[in-house]
């Protein structure tokens, strides 16, 4: 066996099995046993303050309440599924047997209207967002290269900019939904009215991170760079293409996070008070519904909200490694 | 030498805009330069040296007077003026090969192929000796290679003019003497106009058909110019002894430091350079040093 080991960070002292182990004990210290630490911790912390407080819905749930809580919305969702299942085989029965009779008749085929499972409200709630998202980006990217390539567009910009950014999605919410109802007459409409109200609500909100980042990147490109450029004489649109935007994927993409974070709670918020379908509903109608099982209810969905708000997050760093040229870049 | 007035700074003032009125930075730069001649252009930092270079390259536009390129009148940056930048100025997130490509392919579209000019990228790379890199990624690639590509990317653009602001201040002595070499190569077979900043006394003298010294701003301008009569192709293990060689960078020196003490410190210590340079003539093409006079010094 050689002394030489690639690790030259422990010098010497140890010997290469030993400083593999230490390295391997690292990772999982680092990795495995202070996370999970830290979550016991929590959970024992919320088992003892929960106990504690007694609303008048019953005892504030732990995490025990709310884990059994949680087993209960997937049968729930089971339940509904099957539900739902046997409900198109009996329609598909009836249909059958009628058309053997007369080949002729009229054959109704309905949908199933049980009532949405938390398992439903999460997927609304995710193409909701996902739809105000994709429209935010699809303006403020573009708008955002503008700007930060030309300073008068700036100009023309920023102050609009500066006084739309700190307004509430609920103060926007009243006028999405008078200006739907008015704007989108249809008889057989592509979305929900409720859905277009939620999903541009949120993209109101996600518009600005991405927006600021966006111009603050675009207008921070190496003026080396800008000036290699400029003598190859590059048209405007390889110039974005070539030079700008590998140059601000960074910025951008730190935009566009701070966008989805923001959309995501904008669209909690929306659901709830406009009483559109998504995990925000649940939580009201669980609020309203009053039953002694109503909090742990509400404690798995903020839960799940978190859950999906990291893994959204995540979702976007991974997009960013794959589009970024800098595969060394540190992205967290 | 076919023209005489190939390119001319007539009259040229610079004046930037500040809070107290403006600084002017450049005042009454008057020069001509012939074809194919080699210029460099000397003096303090803040002199306005860059300032000059990058109005001729187009970057930045002169207050009063300007310049002049074969009989037309120069208001914008274009690709027959290149630069090659001090800090190589590559796109990081493009391979060698695509960083020339970048300027290739928007120099001759329409009037080479595909083919010709990806012939005419490989040329220019092995012109520089970076053939065998062309798809490393910048990163991957030591700062004197980098700044060959940078010279390859300028050279690629066929530049009437090349203009090269400090090419080699951010390299280390012995990569510089060899980067110099290269480009003398070059300069002998393409037959360049060329105009560098430097700070380098030696690095002027061997270079160049002239040296341009520019005073100390505000309101710089040209000060000397020594003609460097010297016969080329120079070989800077004869110049160290030759005395025409030391006249004229004893001439350069001389203007430099009567012209300002305080700014002197910057100017590269020429006992340093000379003994590296004897080193790296002795030395093929690898780096290693087997006779280091510097070291018995």
């Amino acid at each position: 066996m050689s002394v030489t080991t690639a690790d030259s960070s422990s010098a010497g002292t140890a010997s290469p099995v030993a400083s593999s182990k230490s390295r391997i004990g690292d990772f999982v210290a680092a990795k495995l046993f202070f996370p999970t630490f830290g979550i016991l911790l929590f959970l024992a912390f919320w088992q003892i303050v929960a106990a504690n407080i007694v609303t008048s819905l019953g005892a504030f749930p732990g995490p025990a309440e709310v884990w059994t809580q949680s087993k209960n919305l997937v049968v729930e969702h089971q339940e509904q599924r099957a539900k739902a299942e046997a409900f198109y085989e009996r329609q598909e029965k009836r249909n059958a047997a009628r058309l053997e009779k007369d080949p002729d008749a009229p054959v109704k085929i309905r949908s199933y209207t049980g009532k949405p499972t938390f398992f439903d409200q999460i997927f609304t709630s995710l193409y909701t967002v996902a739809f105000g998202f994709v429209i935010a980006t699809a303006i403020a990217v573009p708008l955002g290269i503008l700007c930060g390539l030309s300073e008068s567009a700036y100009q023309a910009i920023n102050l609009i900019i500066q006084v739309f950014k700190p307004v509430s999605p609920l103060a926007w919410l009243p006028l999405v939904t008078m200006v739907v109802s008015a704007m989108y007459v249809s008889d057989s409409p592509m979305f929900e009215k409720s859905f277009l109200n939620s999903g541009l609500t949120v993209a109101l909100c996600c518009l600005w991170p991405t927006l600021i980042n966006t111009t603050v990147g675009v207008a921070g490109v190496d003026r080396d760079l800008v000036n290699v450029s400029r003598v190859i004489k590059l048209g405007s649109i390889t110039h974005v293409r070539k030079v700008v935007l590998p140059s601000s994927v960074p910025l951008i993409f730190t935009g566009l996070r701070l966008s989805l974070a923001t959309g995501w709670m904008v669209l909690i918020a929306a659901e709830m008070l406009a009483q559109n379908p998504g995990l925000g509903k649940f939580i009201w109608d669980e609020f309203q519904n009053g039953s002694s099982n109503s909090l742990g209810r509400i404690m798995a969905a903020v839960i799940t909200i978190g859950l999906l708000g990291f893994a959204l997050d995540q979702l976007m760093l991974r997009l960013q490694r794959w589009l970024s040229w800098d595969k060394q870049a540190v992205v967290r | 030498m076919s023209s005489a007035r190939y390119l001319e700074i007539s009259k040229m003032g610079k004046t930037f805009p500040t809070d107290t009125g403006g600084f002017e930075a450049l005042r009454d730069v008057q020069l001509t330069i012939q074809q194919g001649e080699f210029i460099s252009l000397i003096g303090h930092s803040g002199c306005g040296k860059s300032t000059v270079l990058n109005i001729v390259a187009g970057l930045e536009q002169a207050s009063v007077g300007g310049v002049i390129l074969e009989g037309k009148h120069i208001n914008e940056p274009g690709p027959d003026r290149a630069v090659v930048f001090q800090h190589h100025a590559l796109m990081p997130w493009l391979t060698v090969y695509e960083n020339v490509e970048l300027a290739v392919a928007q120099v001759f579209r329409g009037s080479k192929s595909a083919a010709e000019m990806r012939e005419w990228i490989l040329h220019n790379l092995n012109l520089v000796g970076m053939g065998h890199a062309a798809d490393k990624a910048p990163h991957e690639i030591s700062g004197g290679m980098k700044q060959r590509v940078g010279i390859a990317r300028c050279l690629a653009m066929e530049p009437k003019v090349v203009l090269m602001d400090e090419p080699f201040g951010a390299l280390d002595a012995l990569t510089r003497a060899k980067l110099q070499d290269s480009v003398m190569a070059i300069q002998a077979e393409l037959k360049n106009t060329i105009i560098m900043i430097t700070h380098d006394v030696d690095e002027a003298v061997l270079l160049s058909d002239r040296i341009v010294m520019m005073t100390t701003g505000p309101a710089a301008t040209i000060g000397e110019i020594v003609e460097v009569k010297l016969p080329r192709p120079r070989d800077r293990l004869a110049l160290a002894e030759d005395q025409q060689y030391n006249h004229c960078r004893h001439q350069v020196l001389e203007f430099l430091y009567s012209s300002d003490d305080d700014n002197s410190e910057e100017l590269e210590p020429s006992a340093t350079i000379e003994s590296v340079q004897t080193a790296v003539d002795v030395s093929t093409d690898d780096t290693v040093i087997k006779n280091s006079s510097n070291q018995a010094a």
